[in-house]
């Protein structure tokens, strides 16, 4: 008998941590342009001092100005999709369950694309400008999880592949919804690309990464404080209720938490898919399928995934790019396949 | 943890003040319910009013065929549903009033297995039977191990400690499971068809366990069954229910009657008395 403690729980983070933090370093260093690791820390060390004027070259720019807020968008949008993956997995029952493959991240971007278009015909203050194109993600992710949830549902209960045809059915629909609108609308809305395969290339307004910074810190909270709520729900709705469960609240709070996290993330970087569903098996196969440690080590994988995915989508085909939803198809298909294969899923 | 029953000793209820014989723990009092497929139309079932009550240490066994409202009932005395009239007082408290972890402390059930969805070692299993009594994050403390352990070891499942859920036999998962209801330290212990899956050798060995358990924990327990001679044999008092109207409560020999158990079973039988003054069904070839 070896139950979770707190130390084991903060060991392994911390190694995920260190991995991360390698993982970013070498991120930084590759790319079209060559940089030198000396060159690379000095110039970290130079922006931590707040002495951005020593920097000492273009090189340095680069670093900083570009490969730097891009890693650290991919390592927002890796943890959210996967803890939103560990989520829907836990609260449906299914351990197919990816905001991706449920349609979810589809009706994210269906909502993000209206809200940009709505946004060029009202004369909005800026910052709720700012705000409309991530709420109008949550709103359509929210609207998407309540109706595959529905439709999901099997005389009051909720039935494993119903549901999951009910997503695919429901991404499939949103998919054409948005090549329908991108092929209709206006030059202002990011290409289709993006809001189908994912990218992370656009650079962020200031503004907006304090509203993505704090909507994944309340949200991840928030889901978090059910995490031992979540093991039991694992054994059914009415099992969880027998052993003091407050299965309302917990779905409620869940529900509408991992569709903050779906919202954003795919507000600023589009449907990246597999991210939700590989992440959490993986670190399920590490580190156990206990909630309290597979939702903190499942944001770390997932910031560890998409950033090494997006370095990839930067260097093999430089110095053009690919979409790093395109990285996670490649990659995420076979790998998905395998550990189906294998009966781990 | 408001009650004494939940004081910090591994097995608290065998700590307490000696409760008087007589006292009544759980009184389910003229309680019905009714299913309908929406509030304006006709139920589709109905439970008719129930009454009946059990001490400390008793065996409840409710039997009847199928669609008979076995199962409604376990619910509705464990306050998952809230009855159409009448209550069930357990303690004093109204169960379906209760909060989830306030009712969790004090009801366990076990329910007819569900599939696990990832693989869980037997004592992962067992632990979650401590949420109920844990904080946010509930971590478990050396308490809640000693806890798991010993209700691992009571009901014979200590050497299975170890091993996946996944992999052991029925019987071996039924005792896990019953380990982990032991674990919530519950005043009522609930069970719905446990016997089910089992084979003849399991159930009459799960149906012992609970005597055992129910005589030293001094839990009330209220078993469903469709195994008219394990009940007769182990019970305290039968409820027989029919279509959703309860026909007699009373001890197994009150209650075993061929008449009656022909008419509520629709098979010939015959009832005989054993020699622990227990009633024993055999059922005739039917012509």
């Amino acid at each position: 008998m070896r139950p979770l403690t707190l130390r084991r729980l903060f060991l392994q983070c911390s190694l995920l941590a260190a991995i991360l933090f390698v993982v970013v370093v070498v991120a930084l260093k590759l790319g079209a342009v060559p940089v030198s690791l000396y060159g690379l820390g000095r110039d970290l060390i130079s922006v931590l001092l707040h002495q951005t004027s020593a920097l000492s070259s273009d090189y340095g720019m680069i670093v900083i100005d570009i490969r730097l807020p891009r890693i650290l968008l991919a390592i927002f949008v890796g943890a959210s999709l996967s803890v939103a993956g560990t989520s829907f997995q836990a609260l449906l029952r299914n351990p197919l369950a990816d905001p991706y493959i449920l349609g979810v991240s589809s009706g994210a971007a269906v909502g993000a694309i209206l809200a940009v278009v709505a946004l060029t015909h009202l004369a909005l203050p800026v910052w709720l400008a700012t705000l409309a194109t991530p709420l109008g993600a949550f709103l359509g992710a929210l609207a998407t999880i309540a109706a595959v949830y529905f439709l999901g549902l099997r005389e009051g209960q909720i039935d494993s592949g119903t549901l999951l045809l009910a997503g695919v059915i429901s991404a499939s629909f949103l998919s054409a919804i948005i090549i329908f609108l991108m092929s209709t609308l206006s030059r202002d809305v990011r290409g289709m690309a993006f809001w189908l395969m994912g990218d992370l290339s656009n650079s962020l307004q200031p503004s907006l990464r304090w509203i993505l910074g704090a909507g994944f810190f309340v949200a991840a909270v928030a889901i978090y404080t059910t995490a031992a709520d979540l093991n039991l729900l694992l054994a059914g709705e009415k099992e969880a209720m027998h052993l003091g469960v407050d299965v309302r609240r917990v779905r409620l709070v869940v529900y509408i938490a991992a569709s903050i996290l779906t919202g954003l993330a795919v507000s600023v970087s589009g449907a990246i898919g597999y991210v939700g569903i590989l992440v959490p098996h993986v670190m399920r196969l590490l580190f156990g399928s206990d909630h309290r440690i597979l939702l903190p080590t499942a944001a770390f994988g997932g910031a560890i995934a998409v950033v090494v995915a997006d370095t990839l989508a930067r260097t093999v085909v430089a110095p053009s790019e690919l979409p790093v939803g395109a990285i996670f198809a490649i990659v995420g298909a076979p790998l998905f396949i395998y550990l189906l294969r294998r009966g781990s899923i | 943890m408001s009650s004494p029953a939940h004081s910090s000793s591994a097995w608290p209820n065998l700590g307490d003040a000696p409760r008087a014989a007589s006292e009544v723990r759980l009184s389910v009092e003229q309680v019905s319910y009714a299913y309908s497929a929406n509030p304006s139309q006709a139920p589709l079932f109905t439970l008719e009013a129930n009454s009946f009550q059990a001490r400390p240490g008793e065996i409840i066994a409710i039997l009847g065929p199928n669609a008979s409202g076995k199962s409604t009932l376990l619910k509705l005395i464990a306050g998952a549903l809230e009855p159409l009239s009448g209550r069930v007082l357990l303690d004093g408290f109204v169960t379906h009033t209760l909060a989830p972890r306030a009712r969790a402390q004090r009801i366990a059930m076990v329910q007819q297995e569900t599939p696990l969805l990832f693989p869980a070692r037997a004592w992962e299993f067992a632990l979650q039977g401590r949420h109920p009594y844990g904080r946010t994050l509930r971590f478990a403390n050396e308490e809640d191990v000693l806890i798991a352990r010993n209700a691992l070891a009571q009901v014979g499942a200590d050497h299975l400690s170890d091993r996946w859920m996944n992999e052991i036999s029925g019987g071996e998962r039924q005792r896990v499971i019953l380990a982990r209801a032991l674990c919530q330290q519950p005043l009522l212990l609930l069970l719905d068809e446990p016997t089910l899956h089992l084979d003849i050798g399991a159930q009459v060995d799960l149906l012992a366990t609970l005597r055992r358990l129910a005589a030293e924990n001094r839990y009330t327990v209220v078993v469903v069954t469709h195994e008219l001679n394990l009940a007769a044999e182990y019970a305290d008092q039968v409820v027989l229910l029919q279509k959703g109207k309860s026909l007699r409560v009373g001890s197994p020999a009150s209650v075993y009657q061929r008449d009656l158990l022909e008419e509520v079973f629709h098979t010939p039988l015959t009832v005989q008395q054993g020699s622990n003054g227990r009633p024993r069904v055999n059922l005739l070839p039917t012509s």
